[in-house]
């Protein structure tokens, strides 16, 4: 359970704009451990979906891997050759895009579409190629009678629903979800979330999560990598980040959601400010110039990986005083002052 | 805190049986007898006293926003009536017109499509000054006042730039303050934090919050999610295809909902725990089809307790206790 | 703090409506086209001063010969001159007057309707729309040339025959395609924003929906340009023009009716040719820059 299967080193990924280049991640490390869910989470513009779209090098055409190593089942996915990568895709590595509607032809049956995934990238013949079909739309909840109808006439829960059958068609290893749940409503999303956690324990695959959304990690993920920036602000077990932030941008994050179970009277807190441009990145800690704790150090040189408790890591200067910090932060007067 | 709510002890709206329906398909498919009829709203029936913040809650496709757009005439209803001060707000025109528009605001759900990008935060805040007709001379001093009001840090560095230029979460805080420049009694805000990183959404909601409270606005607040609704209304107004199903205080709701649909709402609301419960929501699977609703109570085909005479008989909104909820069981 | 910090650098009225306008000036193509409009129009304006003689001026020798059939350079003319001893060079000049004449107004009538058919279509939609669409139709069922020569055999021969024909057919075009970009831009946010805070229809209109569409309607209008010129062209070379005026199109007919092709007058009807091709290429290099400026897609 606790075997890494897939390991993210350094990664650095920059973006051709103009004629100079910005890295929108920027020394990104973590670990995925085989049978897991990690949740990739960060706001827009954190490189959270540029991580993802490097591990299947699809990618903007303007973007490239400028440096480090993703180690996938003894592999370097950034040093391999794109014919390697292509057999890789899909039969390894699968993808659920946010919005299944644009990664679905709309000309095309259901079962046309995956039928052509099967035959041609899995090799199958015609008649195991139509049980595979009935196979999958049993394993995410849709009735088999519904293969022979066209994108338009799903909703946007089963659309999501056919989209990952579409990435579980050919048995990957590791399922890559881009905002799977984004655009749509609470009951569906829950059911969606019930769904893919079910299939993935059922199966025995990896998953990584990407998403804005905190609660969406809570339910369903093992571990949790906070991104900000292009950098990694906290990594560690889900309840570890969850309850025991230990960054400050995750600090600020938890309180700044409504919580259903908690009381009615409690008052948000905003970080105030946005996310600095990556195409001019301030020195040291990127979040420095949102953070009420920063100190004279944070403005100039950028915090290490910082172990707080074994697996747990904060890119924090001041790591070591997070118990404080964390009842501070959950004062919106702290957050207030830095406005 | 707030201002006592304007005396008269009347509701600012009271909304009787308003319909909203669409017809689909085109002149063609009628006189073949296959146009279909669209209830985006049908038969809602309530008073919004003056003061009040109400939330609207359903997935999308329940009439939340029609809702809206009827209360603030963007859409004319198509049966029953809406009354804005005792006032029909279907007959308003020319300067009864012009006097309910200062006196009604609507927030949009995305900040980017709710300003023209040609134009800069001063001439998108001048245009409603215009129109009510404020001397060109005054319009700086009021909207300098309607972006510290929103809390927009040294306002005046925004004003000649261009909505592109500004974040979302600056944005929406303009679109806000284009809202309250006339000092509106009513504002319809329909999801304004759906679209803004998490990290910025506190911070609008919280002015949101102060604003309403230090104006003593009467405000909808529209959106799918119970935490955001309970975080800024005290009263919730459940929604499923067109209908009022529950309708009663935030927090009887929260704690114990009584509508098989609210049920559902509230189990599903994302909560940032990690311990929480994963059992299976209370409620079936697929999605609400506005053109082919279920005979009887429309939310019959996912309920987990219908029986024989949900199918005969669409259930009244009936008193319960504090609230009223539109089913068979109560 | 408030009084000094906001001078207003608003831009001038000319600036302001070039920007609505959005020339396309970083496109090689329609600088190009840009320039040949130029050169056109400076050539209609003064053209009492550039061309040497009356275009329908019966000329002759010193010998008080007919003038007819001198070849480019003879007797000072530049040109030669037609069968009847009238100055080419001089009728290629004027000619341009009436091409430019016919297309600009033809474009201006074209884009004018078809705007304005567009946003009262899309922006009221209902009843409106659909009679407005009906007639669109129907315009769209009308053969082009025919329904000129029907025009001109009516009324009396003349080159405003073909704008009128442009001004009753050709809106069709612009309008749908106008109606279909205020469909869109009429369910923008900020035009519910703005009328929830009081604004009228008409100022909703101007201020927040046409101003969007005025780089599509001069699409169409250059378009328009040269579908006019073309059209008065072919109208004067198949006999039904106004032989009162001079133009290109007249030019051609006039050569092809006395055998120049026969005789070898490469100079009397190429260089009508030659400025028909241009203008009418000049205007469709201005709609390519358009084209990139509002689909910058479609160029890659």
């Amino acid at each position: 359970m606790t075997e890494t299967f897939l390991s993210v080193r350094d990664l650095k990924v920059s973006y051709r704009v103009g004629r100079g280049s910005l890295d929108a991640v920027d020394g990104v490390s973590f670990d995925v451990p085989r049978g897991s869910i990690v949740g990739l989470v960060g706001e827009s513009g954190c490189g959270k979906t540029t991580v993802a779209r490097a591990l299947t090098r699809v990618m903007a055409d303007n973007a490239f891997i400028s440096g480090g190593r993703m180690l996938f089942d003894g592999r370097d996915l950034a040093a391999l050759s794109e014919r390697d990568m292509n057999a890789l895709r899909w039969r390894e590595i699968a993808f659920i895009p946010q919005s299944a509607m644009n990664s679905l032809d709309p000309v095309y049956t259901v079962e046309y579409q995956l039928n052509e995934v099967l035959r041609l990238r899995g090799g199958l013949g015609r008649a195991q190629a139509r049980k595979r079909c009935e196979e999958l739309f049993e394993m995410v909840g849709i009735e088999v009678g519904r293969l022979r109808d066209y994108p338009h006439q799903f909703s946007g829960g089963m659309r999501q629903r056919v989209a990952i059958a579409l990435a579980l068609a050919l048995n990957p290893k590791l399922v890559i979800a881009d905002e799977p749940v984004t655009a749509l409503d609470v009951i569906v999303q829950r059911q969606i979330l019930d769904q893919l956690r079910d299939l993935q324990r059922q199966l025995g695959i990896s998953v990584i999560l990407v998403t804005h959304d905190i609660s969406v990690v809570a339910y369903i993920c093992d571990r949790t990598v906070v991104m900000y920036a292009g950098h990694v602000a906290e990594q560690g077990t889900m309840e570890a980040t969850l309850t025991q932030p230990s960054h400050p941008y995750s600090m600020g994050l938890r309180n700044a959601f409504p919580d259903l179970q908690g009381a009615a009277s409690g008052v948000l807190t905003p970080i105030e400010g946005a996310p600095p441009s990556l195409a001019d990145p301030p020195p040291g800690c990127r979040f420095a110039p949102r953070c009420p704790f920063s100190i004279e150090v944070c403005a100039s040189v950028t915090p290490p990986q910082v172990e707080v408790e074994p697996g747990h890591f904060a890119a924090c200067h001041r790591a070591g005083e997070a118990p404080a910090l964390r009842e501070r932060a959950r004062h919106v007067s702290t957050w207030m002052a830095e406005a | 805190m707030r201002p006592p709510a304007t005396d008269t002890g009347e509701p600012l709206f009271s909304i009787r049986e308003a319909r909203l329906h669409y017809r689909v398909g085109g002149a063609l498919s009628a006189l073949r007898g296959r146009s279909s009829v669209v209830k985006a709203v049908d038969g809602v029936s309530f008073a919004i006293a003056r003061g009040e913040s109400i939330g609207l809650l359903g997935e999308s496709g329940c009439g939340k926003t029609s809702m809206g757009r009827l209360l603030l005439k963007l859409e004319k209803p198509t049966g029953g009536e809406i009354l804005f001060d005792g006032e029909d707000v279907s007959r308003l025109k020319g300067k009864a017109l012009r006097r309910y528009r200062a006196r009604t605001q609507l927030i949009f759900q995305n900040p980017f499509d709710a300003v023209n990008p040609r134009f800069t935060i001063r001439a998108i805040l001048a245009e409603p000054l215009e129109n009510a007709g404020v001397p060109r001379a005054g319009h700086e001093a009021r909207i300098v006042d309607a972006l510290e009001l929103v809390r927009l840090p040294q306002p005046a560095q925004y004003l000649d730039r261009y909505p592109h230029q500004l974040s979302g979460g600056q944005l929406q805080r303009v679109v806000m303050a284009r809202a309250l420049i006339l000092q509106p009694e009513f504002v319809v805000a329909d999801e304004p934090v759906s679209m803004l990183d998490v990290s910025v959404r506190a911070g609008v909601l919280n002015v949101f919050r102060d604003v309403r409270d230090r104006l003593g606005l009467t405000a909808i607040y529209i959106s799918h999610d119970l935490a955001l609704v309970r975080y800024v209304c005290e009263r919730t107004i459940v929604m499923y295809l067109g209908k009022v199903m529950e309708d009663g205080p935030t927090e009887d709701i929260v704690h114990e909902p009584l509508h098989p649909y609210s049920k559902a709402l509230v189990a599903a609301v994302p909560v940032p725990n990690p311990h929480q419960s994963h059992d299976p929501l209370p409620i079936g699977r697929g999605a609400p089809d506005p053109r082919n609703p279920p005979s009887g109570c429309v939310f019959r085909d996912r309920c987990p307790h219908a029986f024989d005479r949900c199918a005969s008989e669409v259930p009244a909104l009936r008193d319960a206790g504090t609230r009223q909820v539109a089913c068979h069981l109560f | 703090m408030r009084d000094g910090a906001f001078t207003t650098r608003r831009p001038g009225l000319v600036a302001r409506l070039f920007g609505t306008l959005r020339l396309p000036l970083n496109d090689p193509f329609a600088v190009c086209g840009l320039l040949i409009y130029g050169i056109f129009l400076v050539t209609a304006v003064f053209a009492d001063q550039i061309a040497p003689y009356d275009p329908t001026e019966i000329l002759y020798t010193p010998e008080y010969d007919l003038a007819a059939d001198l070849l480019p350079g003879e007797e000072g003319h530049l040109l030669g001159t037609t069968s009847l001893g009238r100055d080419i060079f001089s009728q290629i000049v004027y000619g341009t007057r009436s091409a430019l004449l016919i297309g600009i107004t033809a474009a201006f009538m074209v884009a004018l309707i078809g705007s304005v058919v567009g946003l009262v279509s899309g922006y009221f939609g209902g009843w409106v729309d659909a009679v407005l669409m009906r007639l669109a139709d129907i315009a769209f069922g009308i053969p082009f040339l025919p329904f000129v020569i029907v025009l001109a055999a009516f009324l009396e021969p003349s080159i405003w025959n073909v704008v009128l024909a442009m001004a009753l057919v050709l809106w069709r075009d612009t309008g749908r395609v106008i109606r279909s970009q205020v469909l869109t831009l009429r369910s923008r946010g900020y035009v519910d924003a703005a009328r929830v805070s009081g604004s009228s229809d008409l100022k909703i209109i101007l201020r927040h929906i046409a101003p969007n569409i005025l780089p599509l309607s001069f699409l169409y209008g250059s378009i328009a340009i040269g579908w006019a010129i073309l059209t008065e062209a072919s109208i004067s070379f198949l006999g039904f023009g106004d032989p009162q005026s001079i133009s290109w199109g007249y030019m051609l007919q006039d050569a092809f009716a006395s055998q120049a092709l026969a005789k070898q007058a490469y100079y009397w009807f190429v260089p009508p040719g030659i400025c028909i091709i241009l203008v009418v290429s000049a205007g469709f290099f201005i709609t390519r820059g358009y084209e990139n400026l509002l689909f910058p897609k479609l160029g890659k």
